[in-house]
């Protein structure tokens, strides 16, 4: 397992390599100009040496190597340095921003929080919701509440994020008032009103987005549930005198979650992506908000960075899907 | 086999129904059958003859619904097991009453070791502790004739080959030393070698524990090597019952003759074809009124139209249900003639 691990990361640099070349070039390829933002009275002239201050003049495989050594080596050696007071990164230029010329990662970590505490927390609630609701809804397939289960997840699957998210806010927030109806990032929990306000902010974008993760993760371990409730094994466990919570709880769920986990661990990178449509619609600024504005103001290193960012996680978590299958289902052995 | 003993099972007019969404399938109708300590009861019958279903019925093992357990008793050690809460069942279910099924290649969870699917009975029924049970399993694995035991509990189902899979699961269904041991259909789904290796350790154990057994099976040579005493089912129900030698020589029901001469021989001359059974077993939607056999019985008359024919005695612990008369010791190898 360890070297398979060990192999798997050695075969993902490449495969990163080229997915950052591939973004790189499409959004060189892509129409639009940095400046297109600028008021019109700038001279073009002036336009133009703001263009090649940005490093536009340069040829396409310059600015990609260049793009590469910040990220790659400028990037995390200014995270030392921070972390130890050292200054190897002293002189080197970061990726910067072309929208408000602070570098990309400051920025990036700034809306990390927000991200990962509404659509992280809602990822966490709907698994937790979905893996009891699947394993009931299969234990008693066709009992009233396998019914409401599957019509529950059918809407929730089904009725996009931007309807559920905005009918919320007109039920709750305009006509109830029991919500905020935006999120308010500059909020500071320091008291216990405060908290609760935070909960409050926090309730409508979790419960939309739990309950899509919820939807689509419930109708797999039920599926998942009801193919091994049929096998033999479970009814060699019956045969043996187990009791029918250890028959399904130890037996069947253990066998069910192996292709959950790896479900469960492939919709991780999501989170990161952030919930784009969500957070636009509660005005969350999170890292999917980061990213429309990106694009729309054609600020380059920012969606460069962003992308590859998510393409790096989806690497990383299917590599941890595969690996924890073999943790699993011991009839996999990657040695 | 102590003859006159009480029986260790007494099993008295079971009918199990199941719900289909084209209605009901009387599976079982009014089985009874008594099994003696010690001793090995053959039932055989074609697939859909109810032989499974009867054994599952017995302990519980049939999904409700869309079974059904309509009625009988079924006398285990004094309790009818049919009116006995499924605690009760569970607690008898791998301690008193063991199982092997059919496909050891699927009847083992594929995700814990061997040890700990050996171990799990013996920790819940005989309440030992880790090392004890354990201890225990690496004896019952050397008793089935696992080499290296002790390394080999240590392995997933998948490591095992599936003769190697069975021992395992009748070292499973042996671990609490069983007084009923039920085989269903334990070496179909294994090639001939391997199933003679399976059959001779059944006797080999048998012997040793003393446990009476079930043996499912619709393989009439696997019954004349190992059984004591047959069971015959057809149509749901037990058309006909007898020691084994008198069975295979004195059959009296035209299915088990027809059942008879289905079967190859070895020995003697060669026959044109394989003798076959015309036509389907009937799915019964319900109870019989009338013989389940008769549309593929060469000696039906207008009386197995009217009636369900009743086991009536033939000879010594022989019975059968039919009205015809079988000329008694008569060659397998009849002319098929329809009886007027």
């Amino acid at each position: 397992m360890f070297t398979y691990t060990v192999r798997r990361l050695l075969l993902a640099i490449p495969t990163l390599l080229f997915i950052s070349l591939i973004i790189f070039l499409l959004l060189d390829l892509a129409p639009g100009d940095p400046t297109a933002q600028l008021p019109l009275t700038i001279p073009p002239e002036v336009r133009e040496k703001i263009r090649e201050s940005l490093g536009l003049g340069q040829p396409v495989y310059v600015r990609y190597l260049l793009w590469l050594k910040q990220f790659l080596v400028a990037e995390p050696l200014h995270v030392f340095d921070t972390m130890f007071g050292t200054g190897f990164a002293d002189g080197m230029q970061r990726v910067i921003s072309w929208q408000t010329r602070s570098p990309v990662a400051d920025i990036i970590a700034q809306r990390m929080p927000q991200t990962l505490w509404v659509v992280g927390l809602s990822y966490v609630i709907g698994t937790l919701i979905a893996l009891p609701i699947g394993i009931i809804s299969a234990y008693r397939q066709y009992s009233w509440f396998d019914q409401i289960g599957a019509l529950v997840s059918m809407i929730g699957y089904s009725v996009p994020t931007f309807f559920t998210g905005v009918l919320l806010i007109v039920v709750f927030a305009v006509n109830l008032g029991w919500f905020p109806s935006i999120y308010d990032t500059t909020h500071v929990v320091d008291s216990w009103d405060a908290f609760v306000f935070q909960v409050r902010q926090m309730a409508m974008p979790v419960f939309v987005l739990a309950l899509y993760n919820a939807a689509q993760i419930s109708r797999f371990m039920r599926a998942s549930m009801l193919d091994n409730l049929a096998q033999d094994y479970v009814r060699t466990a019956r045969a043996k005198g187990m009791s029918e919570k250890v028959v399904v709880l130890l037996h069947v769920l253990r066998n069910s979650m192996i292709p959950v986990v790896t479900v469960i661990a492939l919709g991780v990178p999501t989170i990161f992506g952030g919930a784009i449509i969500t957070e636009q619609v509660f005005k969350v600024n999170g890292l999917g908000q980061l990213l429309i504005t990106a694009i729309y103001a054609n600020d380059i290193p920012m969606v460069q960075t962003l992308t590859f960012i998510f393409a790096v996680l989806i690497v990383l978590f299917n590599l941890i899907a595969d690996v924890l299958y073999g943790m699993l289902d011991p009839r996999i052995r990657y040695d | 086999m102590p003859d006159g003993a009480a029986p260790v099972l007494d099993v008295r007019d079971l009918k199990t129904v199941f719900h289909t969404r084209s209605g009901e399938v009387h599976a079982v109708n009014a089985v009874s059958f008594a099994l003696k300590p010690g001793e090995l009861l053959g039932v055989v019958g074609e697939s859909g003859s109810g032989k499974s279903v009867t054994m599952m019925s017995l302990i519980g093992l049939l999904p409700t619904p869309p079974a059904e357990l309509r009625g009988g008793q079924v006398l285990f050690d004094g309790e009818d097991l049919l009116k006995v809460p499924d605690k009760r069942l569970r607690a008898l279910r791998g301690k008193r009453i063991g199982f092997v099924f059919q496909d050891p290649m699927t009847s083992l969870n594929p995700v814990f070791t061997v040890g700990f699917q050996i171990m799990e009975p013996l920790r819940k029924h005989m309440g030992m502790t880790k090392d004890q049970a354990r201890k225990r399993a690496q004896e019952l694995l050397e008793l089935v004739g696992i080499p290296d035991a002790a390394r080999r509990l240590k392995d997933f189902p998948h490591q095992f080959s599936g003769g190697m899979r069975q021992r395992v699961m009748i070292a499973i269904a042996l671990a609490c030393d069983p007084d009923v041991l039920i085989a269903d259909e334990p070496t179909t789904a294994l090639d001939v070698t391997i199933q003679a290796q399976i059959l001779e350790l059944m006797k080999e154990l048998r012997e040793r524990l003393g446990m009476a057994v079930i043996w499912i099976t619709h393989d009439l040579g696997v019954i004349a090597e190992i059984a004591d005493r047959v069971l015959v089912m057809y149509g749901g129900q037990v058309v006909e019952q007898a020691p084994v030698a008198e069975l295979f020589g004195n059959p009296q029901h035209p299915y088990t003759r027809a059942l008879l001469q289905t079967v190859p021989s070895l020995t003697g001359a060669r026959e044109e074809r394989l003798h076959v059974i015309e036509g389907q077993p009937p799915i019964l939607r319900a109870a019989p009124q009338s013989c389940p056999f008769r549309d593929r019985c060469t000696h039906a008359f207008d009386r197995c139209a009217r009636e369900n024919p009743a086991r009536r005695p033939v000879g010594p612990g022989h019975d059968a249900a039919c009205f015809w008369d079988a000329p008694a010791n008569r060659p397998h190898h009849e002319p098929k003639a329809a009886i007027p």
